[in-house]
Order: structure tokens, then sequence, then C-alpha cells
């Protein structure tokens, strides 16, 4: 667990970029710090290992203050990730996910031979290990740069705005694969983030920034986006944070209608259409009982009929909901 | 004027004392003293002024003053402190050698990707290895090129060593000019600019050698 234990970091121009900050990061879960710049996130992320020494209160980890112990060997001991990965480019790929146990001792050999099985594990094919940063995209610059943070297997991970420097295509993919990893390895983690949707997606907790290095709302994605403590936090967290918030429950409990007469299905029973008096108009997609609420009610706004269709894991088409059976669920479901 | 000193098979007997083998491994000499001893000086001075970011003024004070002094001038006021010897020449040449050295290295590393470096703090390495592993490393193009240049410099201007009756190329040129023998001037100018792109050459392919091809690949 790392602790903030009332801390200050007032700098020598004097601006407060951090203001009596107190937080608990939960051991084995992802916790983002969130905000608008400068709002103290990455100089709170950066007192964790060091990298800036607080002005007044103590940084913990596991109940040990970091300020007594040896900075090289605090770092070394957690994993480290930046925007634009910070990759050194005189290395090849290899020899970058190596440097920490490198430096911790192990013979290069060695070090090697752990740095082939992490890049392995973040996706790289053993292709890229001898190629230099420079020749690497930068989704696979940043998947390089995850992977020189878990060389050494550190328990807790630090990922300043990891995935912001890449187009959103690659960064849903990256979304996608740190979610994986996080499962596999259960990291304590740090990350900082100025997009909330990002947040919302990663975080097991979420911290919100304001201005002047005060934290605004600590919380599940779900608790800020039900209950935003203030006017800040709720039009940070955005206007459409109801729609948002479905994303969070599954369409498992949510009733369906028997089949209709107009929904046209192959031989096996899959959706092809809706019968109509021109010709038969697409279904737009389906959902089955383990997506998401927000896939549901996507479906029903996009479907020429206003209804989403169910399927079950073969794809056959099991029931219908029109978007009012939605709304009336969601109604339901709050009152 | 001629070739025919330069091609006078006499001036390149190796035992004979001032042929112009001889004098071009006593100018190999003083080079390398210079550029010796100018590195040993003015590199870990502009590595700490640029890993510290602390004397930037140094830097370029130094830079921009060493480059002014005229060499001819500040040997005959070294020969006149010390007398006649090695050590004047030396000192006029170390002082050639230096502005340039050190200003590469203090603006290589001044010019590199501070994420980098922020980085390999960030992962563990001591302030020495920061220097050594990560900053030394990418710096060594912008370094090399420093280096090169005061090489060029150096060789072009060691033949003042002969002026103040040591030997080098430069005797060619003196005692050519003594005695009205443009052939032989002709013949010392000729091998000290051979002998300046022959240097460069080897240490074009030296950094091509030393510097990694990371620095140097692109997509």
């Amino acid at each position: 667990m790392i602790t903030f234990d009332d801390v200050v970091k007032v700098y020598p121009g004097g601006g407060t970029a951090v203001d009596h900050v107190s937080l608990e990061l939960p051991t084995g879960k992802t916790t983002v710090f969130v905000g608008p710049s400068g709002c103290g996130k990455t100089t709170s992320l950066r007192m964790i290992n060091r990298m800036i020494s607080p002005t007044s209160g103590r940084v913990l980890i596991d109940g040990k203050d970091v300020a007594g112990q040896d900075e090289a060997l605090l770092r070394r001991g957690i994993g480290y990730v930046i925007q634009h990965a910070g990759l050194f480019p005189h290395r090849t790929v290899l020899d970058n996910v190596a440097t920490v146990p490198v430096l911790l001792g192990k013979t290069r050999r060695e070090a090697r031979d752990t740095a082939m099985q992490v890049l392995e594990r973040v996706g790289l094919a053993p292709e890229f290990a001898q190629r230099y940063p420079a020749q690497l995209s930068g989704g696979q610059q940043q998947r390089v740069g995850v992977a020189r943070a878990l060389a050494a297997d550190p328990p807790i991970m630090l990922m300043d705005e990891p995935f912001s420097a890449v187009d959103p295509v690659v960064r849903e993919q990256l979304h996608r694969e740190f979610l994986r990893l996080q499962s596999e390895l259960g990291k304590t983690i740090a990350m900082v983030t100025h997009d909330i949707d990002e947040a919302i997606k990663l975080g097991d907790e979420v911290v919100i920034f304001r201005q002047g290095g005060i934290v605004a709302q600590v919380g599940t994605p779900q608790e800020l986006l039900a209950n935003p403590a203030d006017e800040f936090v709720a039009e940070f967290v955005g206007r459409d944070r109801g729609l948002r918030s479905l994303s969070f429950d599954t369409a498992a409990e949510m009733p369906v209608r028997p089949l209709p007469a107009e929904l046209v299905v192959d031989e096996a029973g899959r959706p092809l259409g809706w019968k109509s008096s021109d010709g038969m108009k697409p279904t737009g997609g389906s959902f089955t009982s383990g997506d998401t609420l927000r896939l549901v009610a996507d479906l029903a706004i996009l479907s020429p009929v206003g209804i989403a269709v169910r399927v079950d894991a073969n794809g056959v088409a099991d029931g219908i909901a029109p978007h009012h059976d939605l709304a009336d669920y969601l109604a339901a479901r709050r009152g | 004027m001629n070739l025919s000193y330069l091609f006078d098979a006499a001036h390149w007997d190796l035992n004979a004392s001032g042929s112009i083998p001889q004098l071009l491994l006593s100018h190999l000499w003083y080079v390398f003293l210079a550029l010796a001893i100018g590195t040993v000086i003015a590199l870990p001075i502009g590595l700490y002024i640029g890993h510290t970011g602390r004397g930037s003024f140094i830097a370029i004070n130094a830079g921009n003053a060493g480059r002014s002094l005229p060499t001819l001038g500040l040997l005959m006021l070294m020969v006149t402190l010390l007398g006649l010897g090695l050590l004047p020449v030396l000192i006029a040449l170390t002082v050639l050698v230096i502005p340039p050295i050190l200003t590469s290295a203090y603006a290589g590393l001044r010019s590199l990707d501070q994420r980098v470096v922020d980085a390999a703090r960030g992962v563990g390495m001591r302030p020495w290895q920061v220097l050594t592993r990560v900053e030394l490393p990418m710096a060594l193009p912008v370094l090399m090129s420093g280096f090169r240049s005061a090489a060029l410099q150096v060789v072009a201007t060691a033949t003042v060593a002969a002026a103040v009756g040591l030997g080098g190329l430069g005797r060619l040129l003196i005692d050519g000019l003594a005695v009205n023998d443009y052939s032989r001037v002709l013949a010392g100018a000729i091998v000290v600019a051979v002998l300046a792109v022959l240097l460069d050459l080897i240490l074009a392919l030296a950094q091509r050698w030393i510097i990694s091809p990371g620095l140097r690949a692109s997509r």
C-alpha cells in the first residue's frame, strides 16, 4: 500500500503544487490520478519514487517512509513508465528492457533472458529485440517502455501519461493489453492521466485533482459517475456520465421479450434483419447477456426499428429489447 | 614553384634527420600530446557543466575566448616566460584544443532529450551511471564533431612548433621561406593538408564504430 500523509509541495517560486494531500493507494489495484494540467497529479506521482521530495508530510510504501531510503535502490524496486516511453536511443530494445536487472546486479546474459520473456509478455515479437527505439512506432515504443518497467518484476508501477502520445486506435489496443496484464500481474499501480475516460476505464480507484494541488474526490469510477462530490467533479467527469455509468453493468438481469415475427433469422437462428415494406433493414448488431447496458442502449438507438437483439453464446437470437423496455428497466433499477 | 622537393626520394629517407617522414612523426607526436592533454582537461569540465547545468557561462566564454587567442602570439609569450622547449609549444596547442572539446561536451549533454535522462534516473541509475551509461553515449555524435574540429585545427597549427626551433612539418615551411626554397614550402603545405584529410577520415571511421547505430537509425 502507498500512503500519502498530509503531503505538501511548494516550489521556491511560491506556487503550491500539492496542497495537504492524504491518500491511500491499495495494494494490487490501479489508482489513477486525473485532473486538469497544473493540478499536482504528476508531482504527486513523482514523490512516490523520490524524483521529487515533498516540502512537508510523508509518502510511505507499506508503512515505510520513502524519504529514509536510498534513492537509486528505491527506484529500482518501482517500475517507471513515462510519456513517449523515454527509451535509451543508443541501446537495443532488449538492452533497454534489461536495464533494471543489470542495475540490480544480474549478469548481462541473465538480464537479457529475463528481458526476452518480458517482451513476449507485453506482446512484442522476438524480432524486435535487436532493433533500436528509433526503428519502432510510437505504440511499440510504449510497449517497450512498459516491458522495461516490468523487467525486474517490481510490486509497484508508476505510469505518467503512458498512453497519451499514441493515436486513438493504438491507445485502445494498449488499454486492452494493460487491463489483461494487470489482471495477470496484480501490481500496485499509480497512473497519471488528463483523460477522464482513460481514468474511468483503467482505474480501480480514481483520484480527481483540481487546480492548486487539491484532491477533489476519491472513489471508484462508478462512485464518481453516480455521485460527484461537487460541481467541479460533475463538470470534469462530463455531461454524459449517466450514459457512461451504464458501462459498469451487464445486461444479464435485463428482461427481454420473445422474438417477434418481424425478425428474420437464418436456418441456425442467427438474426439477419427486420422485415419491412421496402425490403429488409439491418439489425445493426446484437448483444449477449455478458455485454454492458451501454451497448444495449447504443444498439437500441442505432437500430432502424428501435429494438436491440439479444443472442446466446452461439449467436442464435433469443430475445429482443425495445428502447422503452431498457428505459423502464433503468427506472425500476434506480427506484 | 614545383613539386621537386616533395618527390625527391632523398627527402623520404627514414633515417635522415629532417626528412619528411621524421618531421611527420614529430608533427604527429605534438598533435597527439596536445589532443590528449586537451581532452583530459576539457572533457571532464565540459561533462560536469553539461551534466549539472552549473557554470554554463564558463563553457560558453571559454569557448569564445579560446578561439580568439592567436596561437603564435601565445607561443611567443610562453617561450618568453618558460624558455625554449616542448612545454611552451604544448601549452599553446592545448589552449587551442580545449575550447571545441569543452563546448561540444557541454552542448552535447545539454541538447539531450531530458525525458530520456529523467527515465534513466527514474529506473534507478545513480548520477554517475546516468552520465556514463546514458548521457555520454547519447552525446557522442556532438562530442566527436568537437574532437574532429580540434584535431584538424591542431594538425594545421602544430606547424608553429618550428618557429621556436622544434621539429614538425612547420620546418619545411619556415626553412623553405628562409632560403627562398618554395618547392620545400609547397611540399610542407601539401603534406600538412594530406595529413589533415587522412586524420579526419580516420576519425570519421572511428566515429562510425563507437557511436551506437541506434543514434543514426531512422524508421
